[in-house]
Formats: C-alpha cells, sequence, structure tokens
C-alpha cells in the first residue's frame, strides 16, 4: 500500500472554500426549533395560509418521528440541531440583477466564480446565501419560451396553482424525518418549469452558501418538466469551516413528463462540519428519462440517495453517483429505483473513494412491482481504498414482485496496490503523480459525464500536491 | 565515458520482511550498444533481478550495487530510476482503468522535462502514431485505457510502445516474449531491433525463459540464471546450447562447485 504521506499529499482534503464572509443579515431567528420559529418563516415570507398550515404539520411529524438508526451516526444530530439557526435572512428581497446584491455577498459568489460562470455557459443561475436566494436570472432567450427558473418563493407567490399542482406530492412530508423537517421549515431552492417540448440545451445552475456559524439549510426545489421537454440543472454548495456542526437538509422534487429528459447534477462540497442529510426524488413517466449524476465530495455525514419513480411504461432512470470521504467523513450514498410500469430501464454507477479514516458505503434500493413487466435494472458499484485504514460497505437492498424482471448487481472493492503504483513510477511518474492518476482514472467514468469545467474541478480536487514526497 | 551503460556488482536481494535471498550474489556488465540475453530456468531469479533494477519496493537489496552509468541507484525511487534511463518492461504489466494510454504516456514524457515544461501535444501525437505503426498497432489502441482488458500480446505490445516513446539508455525486458504467436513476436523483435537501430547507445537486457525469440533479437551476451547468480556467460552460441541441452548440465555444474 502507499505511504501515508503519499496520500496526504492528494490534493483530497485541502478546502478552498472555508472562507467566512463578514455580513450583515436582516434578520436572524433565535437557535433552536419551535411553533414559532415556522411562523416566524412562514410570516417573512408572506405566504398563503395553507403553506402556513402545512409547515406547522410536518412539524408535527418530524416530531413524530424517530431519528433514523441506519445510515451514518446521528447519535449527535439532536443536540446540534438545537443549537442551530434553522432562519437566517441576509438580505430585504432577492435580486435580478447582480449589481443589486450587497457587496459582501457579491464578493463570496465572485470568489466562488459563480456570475464568471453564468456569462460563459449557464442559461440561467440562482444563488442561496443562508436561508434566502439572494439573486436568481434567466437569460431571455428561455424566459421567451415560458421557461420559469425562479425562487421557489416566487414560485409560490406567481405561480401558486402550478405550485400547488405538484409540490409535496413527490416527496410527500410524512417520508422521512428530515422531509418532515424541511417541509416544516423550507427557506431557498428552485422553482423550474420547462414547457412542452422546450429544450434548454445549456445548463441552469443554482449555487448554495452557507456563511454563518451553526446554520441550518433547508432550500426546497420543485421541478416540472414538461412533456417532450430538455433541461440540465446543477447545483453546487460549500461552507466555511467552523469547530460547530451546521446542518444542510434539502428536498429536490422533480416531475418528468411522456418523453422528457432531465438532468440534475450535484457537486456537494461541504466543509467537513456539515450533516447533509438530502431527499432527491424524480417521478418519470412514459418514455422519459431521469438522470442523477451525484457528486459528494465534502460533508462530515451525507445521507443521501437520489431516487427515480419510473411509473410510465419504458421510462428510464440513471443514477451516476462518485463519493469521496476522507478523515472523519462518512459518505452514505447511492440510489433508489422503483419499476412500477412495464418495461422500464434503470442504471445505477457508484463510485467511491476512502482515505484514512474516512468510510463510504452505498445503500441502493431496487424494486419491481408487480406488473412491471420486463423491466430491467443494472447496478455496479466499485470502491477504491487508498489505504488500509479505510472503510467501505455496500448495502444493496432487492425487491422484486414481477419475475419477467431482469436485475444485475456488481460491486467491486479494490486498493491502491504497489503493483498499480510501481508500474506508474517505473515510467517516471513520482508517487503522488502516480497515485493521482489511479484516482483520476476510477472517476473517470463519472468525470466524462460532467460538462467540462465541472470535470475539471472534479479533478483538481483530486489533483497531487507534492510536497516531499518522493525519496 | 569508459565505465559499462550497467554494472552489477555482487547484489543479493531477498522478499521484504521475508528469509531467503532469491539474489545471492549477481555479477553482470552490459556496454552501451549492446544486447544481452538474460536465460534460466523458473525460478533462478530472472525476474527479481529485474524488478530489483527497476527499484521494485517489495524487494530488499541485502549487499551489493547496482551502477548505472557509472552511479549507484539503489537509493533512488523506481521514477528517478526511469527519468535516468532505466526502462523495465513488464511481464504481468498492471492494469490502470480510467487512464488512457496517451495521456498515460504524455504524463511520463512530460515527467522527463524540467519544472513547468511540456511537450508540445501535436509533436507527442506524431511521435506516438509513428511509433504506433512500427509496432502495427491500431491507431484507436493510444485512446484505450491502460492494459485494462488487453490481451496477453496487446499488453507486452503496449510495453514496447512505451518503450520506443520513452526512448530510455537502457531498457530490460522480462520475458516480453512469454504469451505471444509468432506474428506478435516478430512485431514485437522487430520493434526492439528498430530501437537498437535508432539509438546505437541502447542497451538491452533481454530477459527470456525460451531461445525462440533469440532467432529475431540477435544478443552479443548470452548469461544463464541459476539460483540466483549468473553461472555461465558467453556468446550467442551458448543459446543454442541451452536450446539443444537443456539446463541440466548446468544444474550439475553449478552442484558441483
Amino acid at each position: 500500500m502507499p505511504r501515508n504521506e503519499t496520500i496526504s499529499g492528494l490534493g483530497l482534503d485541502e478546502y478552498k472554500y472555508g472562507f467566512v464572509t463578514e455580513d450583515k443579515p436582516v434578520f436572524k431567528a433565535v437557535p433552536g426549533l419551535s411553533n414559532d420559529i415556522v411562523r416566524q418563516i412562514s410570516h417573512h415570507k408572506e405566504e398563503p395560509e395553507w403553506m402556513l398550515e402545512f409547515r406547522l404539520k410536518a412539524l408535527e411529524v418530524y416530531y413524530s418521528k424517530p431519528m433514523p438508526k441506519w445510515g451514518g451516526d446521528l447519535s449527535r444530530l439532536e443536540d446540534t440541531l438545537d443549537e442551530i439557526y434553522f432562519y437566517l435572512k441576509p438580505q430585504d428581497q432577492m435580486e435580478r440583477s447582480w449589481d443589486d446584491v450587497p457587496q459582501e455577498i457579491k464578493d463570496t459568489f465572485e470568489k466562488l466564480g459563480i456570475p464568471e460562470a453564468e456569462r460563459k455557459a449557464l442559461a440561467g443561475v440562482g444563488a442561496q446565501y443562508e436561508s434566502e436566494m439572494v439573486y436568481h436570472s434567466l437569460k431571455e432567450q428561455w424566459e421567451e419560451q415560458g421557461v420559469i427558473f425562479e425562487s421557489i418563493e416566487d414560485g409560490l407567490a406567481r405561480h401558486p396553482d402550478l405550485f400547488r399542482q405538484y409540490f409535496s406530492t413527490i416527496v410527500p412530508t410524512h417520508d422521512n424525518k428530515f422531509a418532515a423537517l424541511n417541509s416544516a421549515v423550507w427557506s431557498g431552492g428552485s422553482f423550474v418549469y420547462i414547457p412542452k417540448g422546450v429544450k434548454v440545451e445549456i445548463p441552469l445552475q443554482a449555487y448554495f452558501r452557507v456563511n454563518a456559524e451553526r446554520m441550518g439549510q433547508f432550500e426546497r426545489t420543485l421541478i416540472i418538466c414538461e412533456e417532450g421537454a430538455e433541461a440540465h440543472y446543477i447545483e453546487g454548495c460549500t461552507a466555511p469551516v467552523y469547530s460547530t456542526d451546521s446542518f444542510h437538509s434539502g428536498v429536490i422534487e422533480i416531475v418528468v413528463k411522456k418523453g422528457a429528459r432531465f438532468r440534475y447534477t450535484t457537486i456537494q462540497n461541504w466543509s467537513n462540519n456539515m450533516y447533509n442529510l438530502v431527499t432527491q426524488r424524480a417521478l418519470v413517466h412514459e418514455e422519459a428519462k431521469m438522470e442523477w449524476l451525484d457528486g459528494n465530495l465534502g460533508s462530515k455525514l451525507t445521507m443521501k440517495y437520489p431516487s427515480c419513480y419510473l411509473v410510465g411504461e419504458r421510462a428510464h432512470g440513471e443514477i451516476l453517483s462518485i463519493a469521496y470521504a476522507g478523515d472523519g467523513q462518512h459518505q452514505d450514498t447511492g440510489g433508489k429505483v422503483i419499476h412500477a410500469a412495464p418495461n422500464t430501464t434503470s442504471q445505477i454507477t457508484s463510485k467511491s473513494i476512502s482515505k484514512g479514516l474516512g468510510r463510504s458505503s452505498y445503500r441502493g434500493l431496487c424494486k419491481v412491482y408487480d406488473g412491471a413487466v420486463g423491466a430491467k435494472s443494472n447496478v455496479e458499484c466499485d470502491a477504491l481504498l487508498l489505504d488500509e485504514r479505510s472503510r467501505t460497505d455496500t448495502y444493496p437492498y432487492i425487491e422484486i414482485d414481477e419475475n419477467t424482471a431482469s436485475i444485475g448487481h456488481e460491486a467491486t472493492v479494490s486498493k491502491v496496490g504497489d503493483e498499480q503504483l510501481f508500474y506508474l513510477m517505473s515510467r517516471g511518474l513520482d508517487e503522488a503523480e502516480a497515485m493521482a492518476m489511479i484516482v483520476r482514472g476510477f472517476i473517470e467514468p463519472v468525470a466524462k459525464e460532467l460538462p467540462l469545467e465541472y470535470a475539471i474541478e472534479l479533478n483538481r480536487l483530486i489533483e497531487l500536491e507534492m510536497e516531499g514526497s518522493v525519496g | 565515458m569508459s565505465e559499462p551503460l550497467l554494472s552489477i556488482r555482487g547484489l543479493r536481494a531477498k522478499v521484504e520482511g521475508e528469509d531467503g535471498e532469491i539474489l545471492r550474489g549477481v555479477d553482470l556488465d552490459l556496454e552501451r550498444g549492446e544486447v544481452h540475453a538474460l536465460m534460466g530456468p523458473n525460478g533462478s531469479g530472472k525476474s527479481t533481478l529485474a524488478k530489483v533494477i527497476a527499484g521494485h519496493p517489495a524487494y530488499e537489496v541485502t549487499a551489493g550495487e547496482i551502477l548505472f552509468e557509472g552511479e549507484d541507484v539503489l537509493e533512488l525511487e523506481p521514477d528517478e530510476r526511469s527519468r535516468a534511463g532505466i526502462f523495465l518492461a513488464f511481464q504481468y504489466p498492471a492494469e490502470v482503468p480510467g487512464v488512457s494510454i496517451a495521456n498515460f504516456l504524455r504524463t511520463a514524457v512530460n515527467s522527463r522535462l524540467g519544472e513547468g515544461e511540456e511537450m508540445d501535444v501535436f509533436g507527442f501525437q506524431r511521435t506516438l502514431t509513428e511509433k504506433m505503426e512500427m509496432l502495427k498497432m491500431d491507431p484507436g489502441f493510444a485512446a484505450r485505457y491502460l492494459n485494462d482488458g488487453f490481451s496477453g500480446g496487446e499488453k507486452k505490445r503496449n510495453e514496447i510502445l512505451q518503450m520506443a516513446v520513452l526512448r530510455p539508455a537502457l531498457g530490460v525486458l522480462d520475458e516480453t516474449d512469454s504469451g505471444l504467436d509468432i506474428d506478435a513476436l516478430k512485431i514485437v523483435a522487430s520493434g526492439v531491433n528498430r530501437l537498437s537501430e535508432a539509438d546505437e547507445a541502447l542497451g538491452v537486457l533481454l530477459i527470456t525463459h525460451y531461445k525462440r525469440i533469440l532467432n529475431y533479437i540477435r544478443p552479443d551476451r548470452v548469461h544463464v540464471m541459476m539460483a540466483g547468480r549468473i553461472a555461465e556467460s558467453g556468446g550467442a552460441s551458448l543459446a543454442d546450447k541451452l536450446e539443444a541441452e537443456g539446463y541440466d548440465w548446468l544444474h550439475r555444474a553449478v552442484a558441483a562447485v
């Protein structure tokens, strides 16, 4: 096995987004959770009565559900949640022009490269800071075609009927404890509507930044992709490094109508003091295609299993995920595919890298309902261990009620071995370069699916920064 | 520069953490521009010698020295030896999925340049294409992942391709002929010959179990390894004798010593 100094020479653990911005929020709730906090959130958002009721009911559901006993270690989460700020409003209103965003917040996003990315290659950009979207814009070309890309609050205010028709139908409040929590205190996130037949060829991007200490971020995103429409949504997340823990729990709901295609990409790079418990689910109709591309590089603990409910004939779902677990990190990730219609197909590809005391787990469910004739699913999970201490586990759950279904599952665990390292070094690559090359090769099947700038970012994260590991 | 390209003196080595030496006092000199064949029965230490020359971390050198161009290389890491001009064509090359041959070789070439320097991409591509043609390789080969799912023959050809691109001063070929059919063997042998022709100073240590490849690559010297040391050295005719009589006479000779 490679030497420890080489592994620590990997850029993997360097976190360049850990800076803190001095800002002046317009409202900060007291820490902890209560009915009052929920009412304050709803009040600040000037919501209709039904939403307040929805939130308060969800809070009861949250209290009634026990903390999950599976997945990662949540034993200290309850204490953490007592200290968390559930709502922090950074500015009075959301801006549509970058110039109107407060300077310090603007500086933060500029440091993260967001406006620059927008000018280059995106159809629209949303930016969330603490609890609220501070900026949202969509290029005219798409607005003219009826595309909606707004903050979730604006979605509710401006398109109340459309919003209510779909909201919480894909991830119901009682789905799990954290979906209930999100339903009670949600704030920020995107509302996306792609009209019938419209193909948005370049990505929409939302960027999530947590800046305050002991912050809880609960974005809620609702995406409706109408018949024959196509779009790609990318989200990125970062936060400063604090000694106390923070909490992020989003809910993403997506409807992909007949013949439509939707891709949702996440590059999650939270700092290592973040609990990241997210529910992402897509309802995929006839002949539609949904792809989740899920990159989990940061956080203390991530529990996240993007899912596809294949409810229309010949619907296709794909989940491609990559997780990196360094010292002190646990990535409990994977995917769920539910085959509920004939001839539906799915593919889950999961790749994880564990280093030091890091632990990565693949947790997946493939369920085929009776009557989903000819359903096909294939699951592939590959784990790469960088040293002797790192750990990986696989928890594949398969439930088949249809005997014409065809299900494949393949799992591999490999270690970066002396033979591979020696081979590459014998061609002149130093040990760190050789290690980076092996890791890059391992994630290549995922990286090549990303837009170029994200592939470069992903590769940069695993670049080697040699600090005298030779000799 | 009168010293030999490679000079091995009293070399003893074992697997790290184990008892029992595999190399028990190897002496060998190889001059610039020479091709030496190293033959011997299975388990005699031929492949261990190859790996020790390249600096494999699983082996511990307990005595002796390896001088390359007059410099002791035992303290050098495998990558430093490579950049100094030593190349090992592996008997069993490792598979590295997700890394294309072109990408890998470009990185290897760049590792030989100074800090911040990079080889011109088009120049590199030209070189690569030219060497692939020499080895009768399909142009699509460069895009394949390094040894991933390669046949035995493809792996061996890929080793020679790397040697052709990296242009070492010394090539150690560890049973490059094993597992090749006669056509592949001829292609690999002619590749090695052309490298020798292109670079008159190139030294080659050709490790083989069989004489077959020596019909295509004519050695200047033949060494026979037995029980961890060179038991016999001679001209090309020694290979013929081994082919005709096997290793038994040498076993007896070694036992008699």
